[in-house]
């Protein structure tokens, strides 16, 4: 029996994980296992509930995307309670759901990634990582610090707040948009659309070219891919249908309510993560040389899976993008591509409902009665799909949830990605901190 | 000289630690001063060494420990210890790490109840036994804030704290100081809200329909949430959630308090207290629905959230 590396914690990531890696006697990987160790029952304890309270509990599931959860949930209890929401509130939903995403996209890119690639994935980690990032480019850190806080302040003053918001309900939102509160916000989210393009020429020019190599070394799964895609397919972060699509290209539609028939939930014995997959691909297979049933969420999905963007400039990316490396893309560092380009349709669509007049209406919230009812409310999360699925009692208390989260679709792909990471960069024994580092990385591009 | 810190996440969801680096431009100028040498958000140091060859979890020595999230199961309560022995000062940050936060919401089923919904109980998933491997942690019995564990120094409240007293709190640590505690006063007082301690009387409302208030005017033109006789736990909830300016966070977006900040005090009743408050204003407690939990949303740690074998009274 070889030697047992254990990477614990699992670092620059927002979950609690721990990666083990068993060599053989010759000192080459027989095993990988990435173990989810958190577990907190949200299915249990929101029995019991009522609906419209839900959206202010459920975001608690995560304190970096708890805007996706937050409107899942609303509208889960839109469909519990039967209600549309009138246009404006679903506008204003959209809108705190760009801005939350410009913030979350900024804080990946420049603070949990980029020292791997600006600092250089065999730094020490005594410096790779923010503080080495103020460091090195002090400029661009106190701009990136005051764009997150500009994303952060457009939510806190207009919303409440920024990290578990309470705005959003069952049957619309809480308050409407004044005509001042619209003026304030337009040349804050201009100032974010101008840093968004920053961004993306930053990246272009500066970090993608010099790490395309690792790009193409640190891992290629042929996977298959689900994302959100308007009735013609365009990108939508908040509302359509379901596809997802096969390693081939091809793929299904399929409504919200259906997701029962495509995806099913695997539990291993190993991890307290499930493992959600492709149900009509056949069983769940991990295994690296001929994985089945194994899907990917999360940006690069939704770039594989969407026919084009909903905004100009991140359409003119996604053609360039996939000029170079086609559709699908299965090069899994090119998570952090796509996730720009999905940075700059956030800033452009805050920007153009800033713009629509009918932002500002007074009708926003629609007439709500409890009623026995069941709902499901999917929202592109930055970390992929959520689907939350409520049944609720004619009282309007929850009787039933049922919940898959971003990163759960990923958690198949990161276990192959893992393994397969450390079958490349661990051999005959040796291995340094900067190798187990680049083992990370593969995780880390999926932003879990 | 820099200050050295370590951090640390249990049963989290890591909303803290982004309230940290919503600290703003601030944020560079505190960064300056701390030196983290563990911060499992930020910072690749490991516990089993770098080439994860150790057979003991370590976490470095500093002189400020900051932990966010309860205890939920066996390696938390490893790691906190762990850390309690290796830092002079230990700050729980957010509601989590001081009353359960949310998570701890799961204190009203059994153990067994909530594996066996997750587990065998999804409509997505293939009913399977319960995870077992020497890798994953157990569940401890509840979910407990820092202090049922070990000894706190400092409690940093909310969900998240605001940025403000993250800075605060630790802005007085460099100072040299080694407590630092919220003033005692409520929610309320820094409500701007028109109050005339009284309501319509009768049930308490849902928020079924959105608060009446007229959105050109200000929160000072805005009556009462509950004297609108909208449930809103701000009389029994500690002040601070709007950091040193502005107002309640919640009522900003015309919603009721939940109580994130925890009780006023250590030891009170918000529970008991909040009876009487509604009381006061000729609401029925009574009416409420899902009054245990609703009530105890964030602080269902220390006792307060337990088992119970009916379902929750409405």
């Amino acid at each position: 029996m070889g030697k047992v590396i254990n990477i614990q914690p699992i670092t620059r990531i927002e979950g609690h994980g721990k990666i083990v890696i068993r060599l053989d006697d010759a000192g080459n990987v027989a095993d990988t296992k990435v173990h989810v160790q958190a577990l907190r029952g949200f299915e249990q304890f929101c029995v019991g509930r009522p609906v419209e309270e839900m959206p202010r509990i459920v975001c608690h599931i995560c304190g970096i995307c708890p805007w996706a959860h937050h409107l899942a949930s609303s509208k889960a209890g839109d469909g519990c309670f039967g209600v549309t929401p009138p246009p404006a509130a679903v506008k204003l939903r959209r809108l705190m759901q760009s801005i939350a995403y410009v913030g979350d996209r900024i804080l990946h890119f420049y603070f949990l990634a980029a020292p791997d690639f600006v600092i250089g994935p065999d730094a020490d980690y005594s410096v790779r990582n923010v503080v080495g990032i103020v460091q090195a480019a002090p400029d661009i850190a106190r701009q990136v610090v005051k764009m997150r806080q500009q994303a952060t302040t457009m939510l806190e003053h207009f919303a409440g707040r920024a990290i578990h918001p309470t705005f959003s309900l069952p049957g619309g939102v809480s308050k409407p948009m004044t005509e001042a509160e619209r003026k304030e916000m337009i040349p804050l989210a201009n100032e974010l659309l101008e840093f968004s393009k920053f961004s993306m020429k930053f990246a272009k020019d500066n970090v993608f070219p010099k790490y395309l190599d690792a790009i193409k070394t640190l891992g290629v799964i042929e996977v298959g891919y689900i994302g959100t895609v308007r009735e013609d397919g365009t990108h939508d972060f908040y509302d359509g249908k379901l596809r997802l699509m096969k390693p081939d290209g091809s793929y299904d539609d399929f409504s919200y309510e259906q997701y029962t028939d495509y995806i099913g939930e695997w539990v291993e014995p190993w991890s307290y993560q499930k493992f959600p997959y492709a149900k009509k691909w056949g069983k769940l297979n991990l295994s690296l040389d001929h994985p089945t049933g194994v899907y990917r969420a999360n940006c690069l999905a939704r770039i594989n899976v969407v026919d084009r963007m909903a905004t100009p400039l991140a359409q003119k990316e996604l053609e360039e993008f996939r000029a170079a490396f086609g559709r699908p893309a299965h090069l899994t560092l090119l998570y952090h591509y796509a996730r720009l380009i999905e940075l700059l349709q956030s800033a452009e669509t805050m920007v153009e409902l800033l713009n629509d007049p009918e932002i500002t209406s007074r009708d926003i919230r629609a007439k709500v009665e409890p009623k026995a009812g069941r709902g499901v409310g999917c929202i592109e999360a930055p970390r992929g799909t959520l689907i939350h699925d409520y049944t609720c009692d004619e009282q309007g208390l929850i009787t039933n949830v049922n919940l898959i989260v971003g990163t759960t679709h990923n958690n198949a792909a990161i276990c192959l990605s893992v393994d397969q990471a450390a079958k490349l960069c661990i051999k005959e024994g040796k291995y340094d901190q900067g190798t187990l580092n680049r083992v990370e990385m593969a995780i880390r591009a999926y932003d879990p | 000289m820099a200050v050295n810190v370590a951090s640390e996440w249990l049963n989290a969801c890591s909303g803290c630690e982004i309230s940290i680096l919503n600290t703003g431009e601030a944020l560079l100028d505190l960064l300056a001063q701390l030196n983290f040498v563990h911060i499992p958000a930020l910072v690749d140091h490991k516990y089993y060494g770098q080439l994860g060859d150790g057979t003991t979890l370590e976490i470095p020595e500093a002189t400020v420990g900051i932990v966010s999230g309860g205890v939920r199961n066996t390696e938390h309560q490893h790691v906190l210890e762990e850390l309690r022995k290796k830092v002079k000062i230990l700050i729980a940050l957010g509601s989590c790490a001081c009353f359960g936060g949310v998570p701890a919401q799961a204190n009203m089923y059994k153990p067994e109840e909530v594996w066996d919904k997750v587990f065998r109980g999804c409509i997505s998933t293939e009913p399977a036994p319960n995870p077992e491997n020497p890798n994953l942690p157990k569940w401890t019995t509840t979910c407990q804030a820092l202090d049922e564990v070990t000894k706190v120094d400092i409690s940093i409240p909310g969900c998240p704290p605001h940025p403000d007293w993250i800075a605060d709190a630790i802005l007085a640590l460099l100072a040299g100081k080694t407590s630092w505690s919220l003033p005692e006063r409520s929610v309320c007082d820094s409500c701007p809200v028109i109050r005339e301690k009284k309501s319509g009387g009768g049930s308490i409302k849902r928020m079924l329909a959105n608060a009446e208030f007229n959105p050109d005017e200000g929160l000072d033109k805005m009556r009462c949430l509950n004297e609108q006789g909208i449930f809103c736990m701000g009389p029994v909830t500690l002040d601070g959630c709007c950091g040193k300016a502005g107002v309640p966070r919640c009522v900003q977006a015309r919603t009721p308090c939940r109580g994130c900040f925890g009780p006023i005090r250590k030891g009170s009743k918000p529970m008991v207290d909040m009876m009487g408050a509604l009381t006061s204003v000729g609401l029925d407690p009574k009416t409420l629905v899902d009054r245990r939990a609703i009530m105890n949303r964030y602080i269902g740690a220390h006792g307060y959230l337990n088992v119970v074998p009916a379902r929750p009274v409405r």
